[in-house]
């Protein structure tokens, strides 16, 4: 977990942010003494001695509810100490969870053998950012098993602790704390730009596939990693995109790039060439013995709770995720029929797009170097765009700029979180870096400007002509 | 065979002559469509009936022996007249006494086939040895030879639109020679022969001219061959064989309907389409040339609807009113009573009936079940319209069954592929009349808007607004369909109407998919307008990213910076509208009273003390002057900013 980076001084040692613990547990569980293990309903890491655990959860119970008399409506949020930072949540009635993070460190070695000295930097975290993770880790949770509270009326708490341990082993190894930034706050969705032609094509292709295979409830198309199109309700796709984009997609993109088990060569239909697969359910349907069990979501928990079948399929570069009710048990037949139908279908639009994709990135020029870095993040409809970020690999995104600047544009974002209005705000970074933070109406724009010797004028004029390049069609008070 | 499956029928209101009898005589002349019934020799009377009153006249004239052929010239100017014993030949003008011209010139031992008017004074003798081409000079009572050309002619067929002239040569008279007529000239074309089922040996006439027929088609000139079954060869049928006859260069065999039976028939066009009589089952067959087989070689045709008879038409008896007669044509295809001309017309000289063959519509939609086929065939025909809307209209009502929306949007497909070609000669149409090129203007004509033009506003009040009504009809399948529509237009490059927007817009909302709506926006499905932004603006209430949209749009529209303005001052976002305003350089021109308004009911002192501000340093630097114009009528804030602020706080006008 410790990833050491090598600082300016020779000898010093850099340690980022990591997960020291995390746990979830319920106070109503165990209210007497001596029954206290009994709220504790997931600890991470389970090795830690059981007083131990009772301890943590209990000082965590004591802070929320000491902190709870000063703001009644708003409980704790997070713990700063020296050496790590605690986040609370309590997404359901009584449900707590705990993640804590020990705040990154500098190791300086000291002469004469004595042992290093260690400085903790404690205000480099951004309470914002974890506690977005939490809740990303919550969401996720809920997507796959639906709500605690549910898991606990259908098979009591034992059921609950089997589904928590079950997910959770596996969801804390995937998730990158070193990594995290104002992204992970946003949790939004990176829109593919496409003619209107294009997306009217795959309107229709969705819904001739949608009247075509009547089991199918809800679909959403994605291309290249950028949503195009959702059946379902922007909350519910909003963590199913972080599922495929950072999870699913990736798992399966590796293979893919090194040549293994070849999915790429095409299926032949008739006389209908095609590139279609399943990246979920069976790998092959040519398998005798393929299994038809497809990952199963719950959304719309809010009001009437939906469990779907989670099928994804992948044409070329282009992946629609068909649900279905849960209750319909799919077969072989159904899997076959929508093969034939999809795979043909969704390769000619795949490749239709890819034209259209490029011809936009000629028009927009090169990728490489973005004249502007800048993060743009609108709430109404979750649209996320990054010239600052990598392409998402496996479980993180990577920024391309120094730390210490990303972290002033979470300040920035968690000064304009504060207030309603509109705002600017314009900082001298250390270096010779500017960082604006804009925000208008329900948009924001951050963007780092590098320019020696620029005066704050001059800086305001160039986000002024980033305005009117790249965001002339929407409406952006200046 | 139910009443609604005729799909061909008699017209309603026939022409009524006298019925040929032994002391009345028949005639008919395809080029006026007017039937002549001449009693007694014209002795008791000539009565001339046309397919309106203005062309039906009656007249005497003398008796001269048994006629073969009368016709009058184009506008009934002159009447000719040709007898069977003396070919001899008579013209007069209508109106005015007999005036018998006989004439000479015709070639020695030359019996005369027939002949017809070219132009309202030209006329064409046939011969069996020639033709010959005259003018009438009308004043002088005589003829002027104008062309003449000497050939073996077994028999002649007319065309009068477009004046074309085809006759049988060579002794199998399989070889046939057209002439086309204009303005005076006659003008050779080249021959060309029809294929014969087979060679009689030995060779004598075998082409009769029953079996020929010459008619336009989709405005192309076609000589059709009745090519009859044979029992030589190993045809499954008789055959109807198309010929185009091109103004210029020589005439090709391009069309083969498949009439998969044997026995007589006879032909006619209507619509365009070559309907084919077949006597033994008293049904008719129709094709469509256009419509495309794809099991079949190319321009091999088969029928595009099963065979059905010809819907009956009741004749009242005369003599018996109580009892009508039914009866159906091809019965009487044979008798000599019945009669079928080109292009659609039908005679019963036995009954004094002259009738026009129409094709219903209607009955067709059941009859064809390929939709996309069936729309194909409709958007050809002249009276289409209603049917192909209500074809629309049936096929969504039909619902979401499975598969039912590729056919939806093949069916909007054909029909924006016709409703484009004829915006955009409209459109040329325009382009050509505004460059005021007096070159041009002659050889643009005004595209002719057909029925099949079946535009946004049609499918909207026809088909759409009312499905989008219906109750039983899943709202899945009415957004997929009127998505599916607007997808077609956009294909066609054709400019969405706003009220599909609103229809769509309506549709989502009732439903409650606002997200939907808000991804359509996104990506521009619906267009910008003013009152699109307008309609999501009334939706904020329930949809709050609607204001976001709306703003968005009105931007995109760079023509919509007051209604931005009135917005964001709406929202009590004075400062943000007045940077706006300053943004698009219009701060200026704005109205101070307005802003200065909006900042009061914000109730927040530094807000107007901001604004108020902002508009004297306006003044000072357009009028050399803070203060307000008494034209702005700022006078009451002005009151308000001096007891809010003191009068100290107004600015000082600039000392020079």
């Amino acid at each position: 977990m410790i990833s050491p980076r090598m600082a300016s001084g020779m000898q010093e040692k850099q340690y980022t942010p990591s997960l020291l613990s995390f746990f979830i547990y319920n106070p109503k569980f165990g209210p007497r003494e001596g029954e206290e293990e009994k709220k504790i309903l997931f600890y991470h890491p389970s090795e830690v001695e059981k007083n131990e655990k009772i301890r943590n959860v209990g000082l965590c119970e004591a802070i929320v509810q000491f902190t709870r008399t000063f703001c009644p409506r708003k409980p704790a949020k997070s713990l700063h100490t020296q050496k790590n930072r605690q986040f609370f949540l309590e997404p359901e009635e009584n449900f707590w969870m705990v993640m804590v993070v020990r705040n990154p460190m500098i190791e300086k070695p000291n002469k004469d053998g004595k042992p290093p000295t260690v400085e903790y930097q404690e205000e480099e975290l951004l309470d914002s950012v974890y506690g977005a993770v939490l809740q990303q880790c919550y969401s996720m949770y809920k997507i796959f098993n639906s709500t605690f509270n549910r898991a606990v009326e259908t098979g009591g708490v034992e059921l609950l602790i089997q589904k928590l341990e079950k997910f959770f082993y596996r969801y804390l190894q995937t998730i990158h704390l070193q990594s995290c930034d104002l992204l992970d706050v946003f949790g939004g969705i990176s829109f593919l730009p496409l003619d209107k032609m294009t997306y009217l094509k795959i309107q229709s292709f969705v819904n001739k596939v949608e009247e075509n295979l009547s089991l199918v409830k809800y679909t959403a198309f994605l291309y290249n990693d950028q949503l195009i199109w959702s059946g379902l309700e922007q909350d519910d796709m909003r963590i199913l995109y972080k599922y495929l984009t950072t999870s699913l997609f990736p798992r399966h993109s590796e293979p893919e790039l090194a040549g293994r088990d070849s999915p790429l060569r095409p299926e032949v239909m008739g006389n209908l060439l095609h590139y279609g697969r399943f990246l979920t359910g069976p790998a092959t349907l040519k398998d005798p013995d393929a299994k038809f069990r497809f990952p199963k979501i719950f959304v719309n928990t809010e009001d009437r709770s939906e469990e779907l079948h989670l099928i994804v399929y992948k044409a070329m570069s282009a992946a629609v995720c068909f649900m279905i009710n849960a209750s319909v048990e799919l077969t072989r037949e159904f899997c076959e029929q929508m093969d034939a139908l999809v795979g043909p279908q969704l390769t000619l639009l795949a490749s239709d797009i890819c034209e259209q994709y490029n011809i936009n990135r000629r028009i927009s020029g090169p990728e490489k170097e973005p004249q502007f870095k800048f993060i743009y993040f609108n709430h109404m409809n979750l649209a996320e765009k990054s010239t600052i970020h990598m392409r998402k690999t496996a479980g993180a995104s990577l920024s391309s700029v120094h730390p210490d600047l990303m972290k002033i544009l979470g300040d920035i974002n968690c000064d304009f979180a504060r207030v309603d209005e509109d705002e600017e705000i314009i900082v001298k970074a250390m270096t010779d870096y500017w960082v604006v933070g804009k925000k208008s109406d329900q948009r924001e724009l951050y963007v780092i400007l590098n320019q020696k010797n620029a005066n704050l004028i001059e800086v305001n004029d160039e986000v002024k002509r980033l305005c009117s390049t790249q965001f002339n069609n929407i409406f952006f008070l200046d | 065979e139910s009443e609604n499956e005729y799909y061909l029928e008699l017209t309603e209101n026939p022409v009524q002559f006298e019925n040929a009898s032994s002391v009345n005589n028949v005639f008919f002349d395809e080029a006026n469509k007017q039937v002549f019934a001449v009693r007694s020799g014209g002795a008791t009377g000539v009565v001339v009936k046309g397919p309106d009153d203005k062309s039906s006249v009656a007249f005497r004239m003398e008796d001269k022996g048994e006629v073969k052929c009368i016709k009058f010239s184009l506008g009934n100017k002159i009447l000719a007249l040709c007898y069977c014993i003396y070919d001899k030949l008579s013209i007069s003008k209508e109106d005015t006494q007999c005036c018998e011209c006989r004439n000479t010139k015709y070639t020695k031992n030359a019996s005369v086939l027939g002949f017809c008017w070219t132009n309202w004074n030209e006329i064409v003798f046939v011969t069996d040895q020639g033709i010959e081409f005259y003018q009438v000079l009308h004043d002088k009572r005589t003829l002027k030879m104008l062309k003449s050309q000497s050939i073996n002619v077994n028999w002649y067929i007319y065309c009068p639109e477009p004046a074309v002239l085809l006759l049988s040569t060579t002794v199998q008279g399989n070889v046939l020679q057209p002439f086309a007529f204009k303005n005076g000239t006659m003008s050779k074309m080249p021959k060309f022969e029809i294929e014969l089922p087979m060679v009689p040996k030995p060779a004598k006439l075998n082409l009769s001219e029953r079996d020929i027929a010459v008619a336009t088609i989709y405005g192309q000139l076609y000589v059709v061959y009745l090519k009859h079954h044979s029992r030589t060869t190993n045809s499954s049928g008789a055959e109807v064989v198309l010929y185009h006859l091109p103004r210029e260069g020589s005439c090709k065999k391009t069309h083969v309907l498949k009439l998969n039976t044997t026995g007589k028939f006879a032909l006619n066009v209507v619509d365009n389409l070559v309907v084919v009589h077949h006597q033994s089952s008293q049904t008719s067959i129709i094709f469509d040339i256009k419509l495309k087989e794809p099991d079949c070689a190319v321009n091999v045709h088969q029928p595009v609807l099963p065979a059905r008879s010809i819907h009956p038409y009741k004749i009242p008896l005369t003599g018996f009113p109580a009892l009508l007669w039914c009866f159906s044509l091809n019965t009487h295809l044979d008798s000599s009573t019945w009669s079928v001309f080109q292009p659609d017309i039908i005679i019963s000289a036995s009954e004094g009936y002259l009738w026009y063959l129409q094709v219903k519509l209607q009955p067709t939609v059941n009859l064809l079940q390929d939709k996309g086929k069936l729309m194909e065939f409709l958007l050809r025909r002249r009276d289409c319209k209603m049917v192909i809307l209500s074809v629309c209209s049936q096929m969504l009502v039909g619902g979401d069954d499975k598969g039912n929306l590729p056919v939806v949007a093949t069916v909007f497909d054909k029909l924006n592929r016709v409703y484009k070609e004829y915006l955009e000669a409209e459109q040329a149409y325009s382009v050509a009349m505004e460059s005021g090129s007096s070159r041009f203007s002659n050889s643009y004509k005004r595209p002719i808007r057909t029925q099949a033009v079946i535009d946004q506003s049609d499918m909207y009040t026809h088909v759409l607004s009312e499905f989008t009504e219906k109750k039983d009809v899943s709202h899945k399948f009415i957004i997929a369909v009127l998505m599916e529509y607007i997808r077609s237009l956009n294909q066609f490059q054709i400019t969405v109407q706003h009220y599909l927007y609103e229809l769509v817009i309506k549709t989502l909302v009732q439903h409650n998919l606002f997200y939907m709506l808000h991804q359509f926006l996104q990506y521009h499905v619906l267009s910008d307008s003013k009152p699109l932004a307008c309609l999501l603006l009334s939706l904020e209430s329930t949809y709050p990213p609607a204001h976001q949209l709306s703003l968005d749009m009105l931007k995109r529209l760079s023509t919509a910076n007051d209604e931005i303005v009135e917005v964001l001052l709406s929202k009590q976002q004075v400062l943000g509208a007045l940077r706006f305003v300053r943004s698009v350089g219009g701060h200026d021109n704005v109205s101070a009273r307005k802003f200065l308004d909006a900042a009061r009911q914000t109730n927040d002192a530094m807000l107007f003390y901001t604004i108020f501000r902002f508009f004297e340093q306006r003044n000072l630097r357009l009028r050399a002057n803070p203060a307000f114009n008494p034209g702005e009528h700022c006078e009451e804030h002005v009151a308000y900013f001096k007891e809010v602020f003191g009068e100290q706080s107004l600015m000082k006008p600039a000392t020079i």
